[in-house]
């Protein structure tokens, strides 16, 4: 029995029931984790989920049912079940639900990848982990040594009552590692290529050859124990540099989220929160400096982002959204429901599901800041700077419900004199109001800095989704910027 | 849903599919449902069901996991060799310890399945969320939250002949009340569905949502503040992953050197109790091992941490071993292999000699903010556990005796070793839940000089 026979008996169901509009989507997950610790495989397993979710418009309300049995029995069970769930949310309805149109397709697309992760053997992958934590041992006072590789693949058939068809394949691969040493009263910690779980794409094993992890491991070990001999960051106002991942959560937070359409109209007011862009600053609000061009892109051309992808979880193709045009407020994150919200006649595509059995939302895609357009290496942007701190690696990050004020932490942190990368600073930390802090950006470094960093973990939705996100971005310059508070009193 | 009797069938094929040493198969799933509220509005309603299970084996002190929720035997067939090519493939680890043949005398243990619970329909949660809304509408407000129900199971088997089952119903409302400058905010949750009163959770939220409108700027400093008990767990919640041995072991714990030490007031007493009248979750752990009762902190020194089983036998043969107090499996590990050993995840705050309201903190104040709820919460500083995040959804300003009117939010930047050094006045602990942070037994605490650091725009 094929997957479009099997969708199809839950879109018949829904007709017949009453529903007038209906989709099925049935995702087969394959996941692989491996981790070690202090020279031990601290994690090996192997994941799958197989399942189908129905989502259907009746009264004029929306339903949802999800189930792991893809009987005949059960899938029309489930079909029957979500416009049951539809026709009870219509006793509480304000108005109906209007869908955007979108033309329905037949397509299949699949991730773009050299090396199938999963034909990797487990021994190698282990081999080349327990290699990197050897060489982070190897320097004298770290004390504990942590590895991670992540192999994911999603297999998902989309139909919908309105004729579309789309198959959809996606990888992505993520790998890390990070040193931590502990003495007297502090734990430092560095982490490679970035922290809370390293660098993820939408690749195959290819990305694990070009991350270079054992070759950078000895640093990483060398910086988390010279930490404890570094001085404070100071507080004050100052010129700081962001390198680019940790620039792509300072993204992430105070210019993804914000720009979420769900937010903006209090559809997340409970959990995630709500949003200060409200529709009346579109096209008006100057949330940066001239330099700053920022795109929603989920089209492969952009990268192999963690929000790349043919089509979303609704059908819709992927787009490139402008959002901050030369510092300009230009755009949203909308779906097909709330495109017309903004005078949208088309949805941006960015409704995502974590799975099967979670409703799609809106989601981040790849929200990327776009490089400077005058070749400017990172080595000249400090060499350009006379004081200042150049901050590395995310350790801290919180951000208000309405997504104004903003303080993140950073691993390790150098002061920049005269052009000049000085002593090392430990316990670095800024904070800011978002539009301020977006204001105060004087440059950004050149498309060879440039990287699409992953977010694999960000938390939306009730119940709760986990989505990997992505977001280029390299070195940029910020003036005026407030350090060290996150200390202040302690 | 899979019973006891068909997960046992599941586990005897899994055995027979074996060629491993040992094999442990743990079970997972259930059904739930989701009703979802904003803008006056029902705008998300989901409803999911599913099962799984997760087959661990070992060969020779090498082992690994594999899970799928596909229940069909060549699907079982598949996993169970998954697991076993990744476990031959490990190094021996020489202090991988046999599986347990059993769990522990299995005491009296609270009922946690309501029947009730399990058969809410869409229909009832409409209504509910109906009168919710008229709330906010009565109120010129709007409304945004959740009634979720759900049962749950929970079992474990492995081919040491253990075996333990656990199944549980939780129902969870959560409400904001939205006003044009200002929101409120209130969250519950039970096993039984019958003790959550969505009437009365509607009313406060708007209350808040109210009085906390047209909020005023303060300035930022260390200010008295009285924490709700879902801000109390939000924040506290980040420091139980260092009560595990292996925390200690890893030197990634900020209790290195400081079990046995007084570290908090002499107000302060911490215990991990699943079989707590308010506590939900199974009796047994990641292995199989029944949860013991411990007490982390004795008036305000760490006295206890939890083991799982191989972090105890490592812990006796360790240089920590005459510092770290009783070293025994508790109960508290997490299903192997995994790099954080265990965690206690049942907390009950002892209750204060004299207990006082949210109401009488307020009126023994004289200058101090009320916080109904934290947001965003995430660590600084990992040895002196400097937290930071954001006041959210009802922050309000208490000025001689009485609140005053809402306030901006603030950023705090606050040590846990100093926040719990420094409270003056605790209530009786309740049934907290927040969303930073798993459920708790809390009470209200009122705080001197809480660390705010900064003030955003709302």
């Amino acid at each position: 029995m094929s997957m479009r026979h099997i969708a199809d008996w839950a879109l018949n169901v829904a007709n017949l029931r009453g529903a007038s509009y209906a989709d099925a989507r049935i995702v087969d997950d394959r996941s692989r984790g491996l981790a070690t610790k202090n020279g031990k495989v601290s994690h090996a397993s192997d994941g799958e989920s197989l399942g189908m979710g129905v989502r259907v418009i009746a009264d004029g309300a929306w339903g949802y049912a999800a189930s792991d049995d893809l009987s005949r029995a059960a899938v029309e069970d489930t079909a029957a079940h979500a416009v049951a769930i539809a026709k009870a949310s219509a006793r509480v309805k304000q108005s109906d639900v209007r869908l955007a149109p979108e033309k329905a397709v037949t397509a299949q697309w699949t991730t773009p990848y050299q090396i199938d992760p999963f034909m990797i053997s487990v021994e190698q992958n282990i081999d080349l982990l327990l290699k990197v934590d050897s060489e982070l041992r190897s320097v004298a006072g770290v004390t504990m040594a942590e590895t991670n590789m992540n192999f994911h693949r999603e297999e998902q058939w989309f139909v919908s009552s309105e004729g579309a068809n789309i198959r959809q394949t996606k990888y992505s691969t993520g790998a890390g590692y990070a040193a931590h040493a502990f003495a007297g009263t502090e734990i430092q910690k560095r982490s490679y290529p970035t922290s809370y779980g390293g660098q993820w794409q939408n690749k195959g094993y290819e990305l694990i050859q070009e991350l270079k992890l054992v070759e950078n491991a000895r640093r990483i070990g060398e910086e988390a124990v010279a930490l404890h001999q570094a001085d404070q960051c100071p507080e004050g106002a100052f010129t700081i540099i962001l390198e680019g991942a940790q620039l792509g959560l300072q993204i992430h937070e105070s210019i993804g989220h914000p720009i979420e359409l769900d937010r903006v109209l209090g559809m997340e007011a409970n959990f995630a929160g709500t949003s200060f862009l409200t529709i009346d600053k579109l096209c008006k609000l100057r949330y940066g400096s001239d330099l700053v061009n920022v795109v929603a892109d989920a089209r492969q051309e952009h990268g192999p982002g963690l929000g790349t992808f043919g089509f979303d979880d609704e059908g819709v193709p992927a787009q490139c959204t402008p959002i901050i045009t030369k510092g300009l407020f230009t755009g949203y994150l909308s779906s097909r429901e709330t495109a017309h919200t903004i005078g949208a006649e088309r949805s941006g595509g960015t409704l995502r599901a974590e799975g099967w059995n979670r409703l799609p939302i809106i989601r981040m895609t790849n929200i990327s800041l776009l490089p400077g357009d005058k070749p400017l290496t990172l080595e000249q942007l400090i060499a350009s700077t006379d004081h200042g701190i150049f901050m590395q690696t995310n350790r801290s990050w919180s951000i208000d419900d309405k997504r104004y004020n903003f303080q993140f932490g950073t691993e390790i942190g150098w002061e920049i004199k005269n052009g000049k990368r000085t002593r090392m600073l430990k316990n670095c930390s800024y904070s800011g109001i978002t539009t301020e802090f977006w204001n105060s950006l004087d440059a950004i470094c050149s498309r060879d800095e440039w990287t699409l960093w992953g977010t694999p973990n960000c938390g939306k939705g009730q119940p709760q989704q986990v989505m990997g996100t992505g977001h280029g971005a390299a070195p940029s310059r910020f003036r005026g910027v407030k350090v060290g508070s996150a200390f202040r009193g302690n | 849903m899979l019973d006891k009797s068909k997960a046992a069938d599941i586990f005897d094929k899994i055995k027979n599919y074996s060629t491993a040493d040992e094999v442990e198969a743990l079970f997972y799933g259930g059904r739930s449902a989701l009703t979802r509220f904003a803008n006056n509005t029902i705008h998300q309603n989901v409803a999911e069901e599913n099962y799984g299970v997760s087959v661990r084996t070992v060969f020779g002190g090498r082992t690994a996991r594999a899970s799928t929720n596909k229940l069909d035997d060549e699907s079982l067939r598949r996993v169970v060799q998954a697991s076993e090519s990744l476990a031959k493939v490990q190094h021996p680890d020489p202090e991988l310890l046999p599986m347990p043949a059993s769990g522990g005398q299995k005491v009296s243990f609270p009922i946690r399945y309501f029947d009730e619970t399990a058969a809410v329909t869409p229909e009832q949660r409409a209504e509910a969320v109906h009168k919710i809304v008229s709330i906010a509408q009565r109120h010129k407000l709007t409304t945004a939250g959740i009634f979720a129900t759900a049962e749950s199971i929970e079992a474990i088997f492995n081919s040491r002949s253990l075996s333990d089952w656990h199944t549980q119903t939780s129902s969870e409302i959560s409400i904001t009340m939205l006003a044009a400058d200002s929101s409120g905010w209130q969250k519950a949750n039970s096993p039984n569905v019958a003790h959550l009163d969505a009437v009365t959770l509607g009313e406060v939220a708007a209350r808040k949502a109210l009085e906390s409108a047209a909020p005023r700027e303060i300035p930022a400093g260390k200010y008295t503040v009285i924490l709700e008990p879902a801000a109390v767990l939000d924040i506290v919640g980040f420091m139980f992953f260092d009560f595990g041995g292996l925390a200690i072991l890893d030197q990634r714990s900020f209790l290195n050197n400081r079990v046995g030490a007084k570290i908090f007031g002499d107000n302060i007493n911490i215990t991990d109790d699943v079989g707590h009248p308010l506590q939900s979750g199974a009796p047994f752990d990641g292995e199989g091992i029944r949860r013991q009762r411990v007490h982390l902190v004795e008036d305000g020194i760490v006295k206890q941490l939890v083991y799982a089983r191989a972090t105890a036998e490592k812990m006796k043969r360790s240089e920590y071993k005459e510092k770290v107090g009783r070293i025994e499996p508790t109960g508290h590990g997490f299903p192997l292999p995994n790099e954080m050993g265990e965690a206690p995840m049942n907390i009950v705050f002892g209750v204060t000699k004299d207990p006082r309201t949210v109401e009488q903190m307020i009126a023994s104040t004289e200058r101090g903010v009320l916080v109904t709820r934290l947001w965003y919460i995430r660590e600084v500083e990992p040895y002196e556990k400097i937290l930071t995040g954001m006041t959210r959804d009802g922050t309000f300003l208490v000025e001689g005796g009485k609140v005053r009117h809402g306030v901006r939010n603030f950023r705090f930047n606050e040590s846990l070793l100093h926040m719990l050094s420094n409270v003056q006045e605790m209530g009786t602990p309740v049934r907290a839940s927040g969303e930073e942070s798993f459920d708790m037994v809390v009470p209200p605490m009122k705080i001197r000089e809480f660390n705010f650091t900064e003030v955003t725009k709302f």
